[in-house]
């Protein structure tokens, strides 16, 4: 059960990452040649790996206790602000992820950009902002598969999850020819928020000392625990932002299901 | 500042916006549930509900800081 959650969980915030490092990647291919902007996401995919590759084994080496008391820590934080901000988003308190409007801010940035070459680049722009992209989007889920891996003794597993999102998007990305704006990116982030803060209560209270009550079983209670208390979080708050601004719908950017 | 200052910082500054994120009073209120719950197991009193009911008091706070945030801008 915890190998399919752990799959689940880094498939979904790859998913969510891949989507947004493919709105910055379109745009530059679209705006300046694709040559370049594939050499910036080869870049970009190839210091992922490297990351993976030295981080993984070497967290191996840390004693279980110690992995899960800062795993869970980090993954707690990190869950928290996904979730904290999907709840902000489905109430109507922050706009929404929008890939068509960023879409169109970077394409436009992109073609007023000056073009240089260096070394086997002919583009620097489209290299740089391609890699960036890719290298930034991916360092979150570098950072969960490494700690969902590492914790759950199978990083293979935890890169197979994040490999099938990046091929699943990618595939679909190209089939639209643009950014993928349909996808339900805040009930993805959502969906990601509660699964890394129950990994990372769960994780973090064993490497603290404390013991489940019905062991692993006890991480579908809290999943259950942390998805309806968010639930109601978004319902509530929903609710609040009608009252605020009299005569409007709770949400004022386009709702995702939620 | 010399490059080297400014680099330090701006790199800085990214790792603490990867980790901390938006609200720091999160990342300080886990460390310290982390830290309770690690003497109630040592004190061998039952520690496992601690973390969680925390956890969702922490995001409530947090929540309500963000609506605060956003009424502010």
């Amino acid at each position: 059960m915890r190998n399919v959650l752990l799959v689940l969980a880094v498939f979904l915030a790859c998913a969510v990452e891949t989507v947004e490092a493919l709105t910055i990647v379109f745009a530059v291919g679209v705006s300046r040649g694709w040559r370049s902007a594939v050499q910036g996401v080869a870049a970009g995919l190839l210091a992922l790996a490297v990351i993976v590759a030295a981080l993984g084994p070497a967290l191996t080496f840390v004693p279980l206790g110690a992995l899960r008391l800062v795993v869970g820590g980090l993954l707690l934080i990190f869950g928290l602000g996904w979730l904290r901000k999907a709840i902000l988003r489905a109430s109507g308190f922050k706009a929404l992820h929008d890939e068509d409007a960023i879409y169109a801010r970077e394409l436009a940035a992109a073609r007023a950009a000056g073009r240089t070459r260096r070394a086997a680049v002919d583009d620097w722009y489209a290299f740089t902002l391609s890699f960036k992209g890719v290298l930034l989007e991916g360092l979150e889920v570098v950072f969960i598969v490494v700690t969902f891996g590492s914790n759950q003794g199978s990083i293979p597993l935890a890169v197979l999850g994040a490999g099938l999102a990046v091929v699943i998007v990618t595939v679909a990305g190209i089939a639209v020819r643009g950014p993928l704006a349909r996808v339900p990116e805040n009930t993805l982030k959502f969906a990601v928020g509660v699964l890394l803060t129950s990994f990372g209560t769960f994780w973090g209270a064993e490497g603290a000392g404390a013991r489940w009550p019905g062991a692993d079983a006890a991480l579908l209670g809290v999943i259950a625990v942390v998805a309806v208390t968010a639930l109601v979080f978004v319902a509530v708050l929903r609710r609040a932002h009608g009252r605020r601004i009299p005569g409007s719908s709770p949400v004022t950017e386009p709702v995702e299901v939620l | 500042m010399s490059t080297l200052g400014r680099w330090l910082r701006s790199f800085g500054a990214f790792w603490w916006d990867f980790i901390v994120g938006d609200d720091w009073r999160v990342a300080a209120g886990v460390v310290a549930a982390l830290a309770v719950t690690a003497g109630l197991a040592a004190l061998r009193v039952p520690a496992w509900w601690f973390l969680p009911v925390t956890v969702l008091v922490l995001l409530g706070l947090s929540l309500r800081r963000g609506i605060r945030q956003a009424g502010n801008r």
